[in-house]
């Protein structure tokens, strides 16, 4: 396999509509996270973050652009990927602003659930799910249902979810907006952490000024282009 | 792979057993609909078998005697019997109505049969308590259904009759219990006037000057006395010789008495195909209204479920499960809801069948019938439900 860059994005455009009605969300983002990096998007509403995040999560398509997971381009100006399915199964963590939990399944298989997906056995994916609970605190909850869970502990499950198919690229969208500042900054704390731990490049969309401080880059995004600056990094 | 629709269902059991149990209900109440249609045919077939006999001899012209008046002349049997191949043959009259005992009544067909000698067709053929009927009057033969018991005063009209004999399942093919008396008291049952009314007659008689000509007084005796006999029965009833071709002793009676016969065969049809067509007709609808408002319920409930968790296929569908995987949930769920139904539906059915004041007679090919329509009309119910799962967008679980 090529050397694990991360993410990269080059030039990137989106357009909704077409037309009279024609709206630029994206015009020309560059953007780059490496492995085990954690950054920080930000900008005010309406800017385009929702949409970088769904063309990389290959929700939705974009108009031009480039760009590559783990060296390998997806994107150029077409998808190169024909089972776009199987790339955010296989290459995507996702994290929500809110949990989303499959609220039947008990925590352990809605975590395991994502491995059996992409075809590996239940025991296996039990394991798995249950290694990450545990680095994730929430091992001893394992088997209740997500409703009797705190909606911290929610969130961490949640990232374990996202996690467990080791994915090389974690989205996430505002995962701290319900919580307080504290399980905020834990939440935060574990991304870092699992980061560096599974050699993922993740990026976390916040309007969160608790969390904005523990990014040691951040990428201001206004009027659909992106601007790099450094952040505090106070991971504490 | 974790069965998704079977995990909901066990988190969520309460719901499913409820909505289950109701379905059920409905379900229930359909299987029994069928069940009344078999057991009105299973009363009809029984009501032609328990007469022992191989053809019926009614009026010309008409359907009887089950399903039209007829009547004919009571010794038109002496010379039936005398056609090649009849072995007996034997008078039978037919007339529902309520026949008291003590304060209370009930709706019976009282049949009126030979006397003349025992095993004549239209006798009560198997007792289940008690003997036939040997005097010539006043003794009846009562089917359990009638709850009446041995040596019961019952009345019909207004004579008196003592039970000597009970029958199970002698029915008529409106599911009326059938009491058995001789036939010359139910000829005069289905005849009979009340005492006024009898003066009243012999008063206007009297008077008509045609009957009561002066210097003929034995003439308006005559008159009277015709007017108060009823030489009429229903229908006779022919027993053949073994290896006969019944069709052809038919057609010997009809071309040589001017009567209309029927086969066995043929008084199956008028039964089914014209006495109990209307009712048949009136249950097939009701179980086309119950098959749609289930199918509406589990439409419904399937698709208020799959509502429910519209967000969770979104994250579903974003974390890379197969569109499969989703309709495969949503099928299972609806066909475990309709097989919750089903059983809860079989269960009452069951139950509720033997205090039912007809004959329900749940024949398992239609219990098997009715699993497959249940499983059609969940598949079907659930197509509005998948179809809206499937729309889902994966982009919605990252919102705006
Ligand atoms: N499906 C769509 N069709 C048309 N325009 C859209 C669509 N989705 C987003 N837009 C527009 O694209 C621009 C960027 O939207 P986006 O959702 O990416 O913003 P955002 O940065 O996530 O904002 P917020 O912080 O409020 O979530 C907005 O002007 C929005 O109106
Ligand atoms: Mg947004």
């Amino acid at each position: 396999m090529a050397e694990n860059t991360g993410i990269r994005i080059t030039d990137l455009r989106k357009q909704y509509g077409s037309g009279e009605s024609v709206v630029e969300a994206l015009k020309g983002v560059d953007l780059q996270v490496v492995p085990g990096e954690v950054v920080g998007l930000i900008g005010p509403s309406g800017s385009g973050k929702s949409t970088l995040l769904k063309c990389l999560g290959a929700v939705i398509e974009p108009t031009s652009g480039q760009m590559a997971l783990r060296s390998e381009l997806i994107y150029d100006g077409s998808w190169l990927v024909s089972d776009l399915r199987a790339l955010r199964r296989d290459k995507i963590g996702f994290v929500f602003q809110a949990p989303y939990l499959i609220p039947f399944l008990d925590v352990i298989d809605n975590i395991a659930l994502v491995p059996m997906l992409a075809g590996v056995s239940n025991t296996e994916s039990r394991n798995r799910a249950m290694e990450l609970l545990e680095a994730l605190d929430v091992g001893h909850r394992a088997k209740a249902f997500p409703s009797q869970l705190s909606g911290g502990e929610q969130q961490r499950v949640s990232i374990a979810r996202a996690l467990v198919n080791r994915p090389p690229v974690v989205l996430a969208d505002e995962p701290t907006a319900p919580l307080d500042s504290e399980r905020a900054l834990s939440v935060i704390r574990m991304l870092n952490q699992m980061a560096v731990q599974y050699q993922a490049a993740v990026i976390v969309v916040t309007h969160d000024e608790k969390i904005i401080p523990t990014f040691k880059r951040i990428y201001r995004i206004r009027d659909g282009r992106t601007v790099e600056e450094a952040g505090e990094g106070r991971l504490c | 792979m974790i069965n998704l629709a079977w995990r909901d269902i066990r988190h969520a059991w309460s719901k499913f057993l409820f909505t289950g149990a109701g379905l059920g209900l409905l379900i229930g109440a359909t299987m029994t609909m069928a069940g009344v249609y078999r057991g009105m045919v299973d009363d009809a077939k029984v009501l032609l078998d328990n007469s022992g006999s191989d053809l019926w001899v009614v009026q010309q012209g008409t359907l009887g005697p089950y399903a039209e008046p007829s009547s004919l002349y009571d010794d038109t049997w002496r010379s039936i019997r005398t056609v090649p191949g009849v072995e007996r043959a034997a008078n039978a009259t037919y007339l529902t109505m309520q026949v008291r005992k003590g304060n209370a009544d009930v709706r019976a067909m009282v049949v009126g049969t030979s006397t003349v000698s025992y095993g004549d067709p239209g006798q009560p053929g198997y007792l289940v308590a008690g003997r036939q009927i040997t005097r010539g009057h006043y003794e009846a033969v009562a089917d359990m259904a009638t709850r009446f018991s041995l040596g019961d005063s019952i009345q019909i009209r207004r004579k008196q009759y003592t039970v000597v004999g009970l029958t199970r399942r002698m029915v008529s093919s409106s599911g009326d219990p059938m009491v058995f008396i001789p036939l010359k008291d139910a000829q005069e049952a289905q005849f009979l006037k009340d005492n006024d009314a009898i003066l009243q007659q012999r008063r206007r008689t009297a008077l008509n000057p045609a009957f009561n000509p002066p210097g003929q007084p034995k003439l308006l005796d005559a008159v009277i006395s015709s007017q108060s006999t009823n030489p009429y029965v229903n229908a006779v009833l022919v027993q053949l010789k073994p290896g006969q071709n019944h069709g052809k002793v038919a057609d010997e009676i009809k071309r040589w008495k001017h009567l209309q016969v029927y086969t066995r065969a043929e008084m199956e049809q008028i039964l089914i195909g014209k006495l109990i067509a209307t009712s048949a007709r009136q249950i097939g609808m009701f179980m086309v209204i119950l098959m749609v408002v289930s199918a509406a319920i589990v439409a419904f409930i399937i698709y208020t479920l799959t509502m429910g968790k519209i967000r969770e296929i979104a994250v579903l569908k974003l974390i890379g499960t197969r569109n499969k995987t989703i309709v495969a949930m949503i099928l299972q769920q609806a066909l475990g809801l309709g097989l919750i139904g089903f059983i809860a539906g079989k269960l009452v059915a069951t139950l509720w069948a033997p205090i039912f004041p007809k004959y329900v007679l749940l024949e398992p090919g239609d219990a098997l019938r009715g699993l497959l329509a249940v499983i059609v009309i969940c598949s079907l119910s659930s197509v509005i439900a998948i179809r809206a799962a499937l729309k889902v967008d994966p982009a919605e679980a990252i919102g705006g």
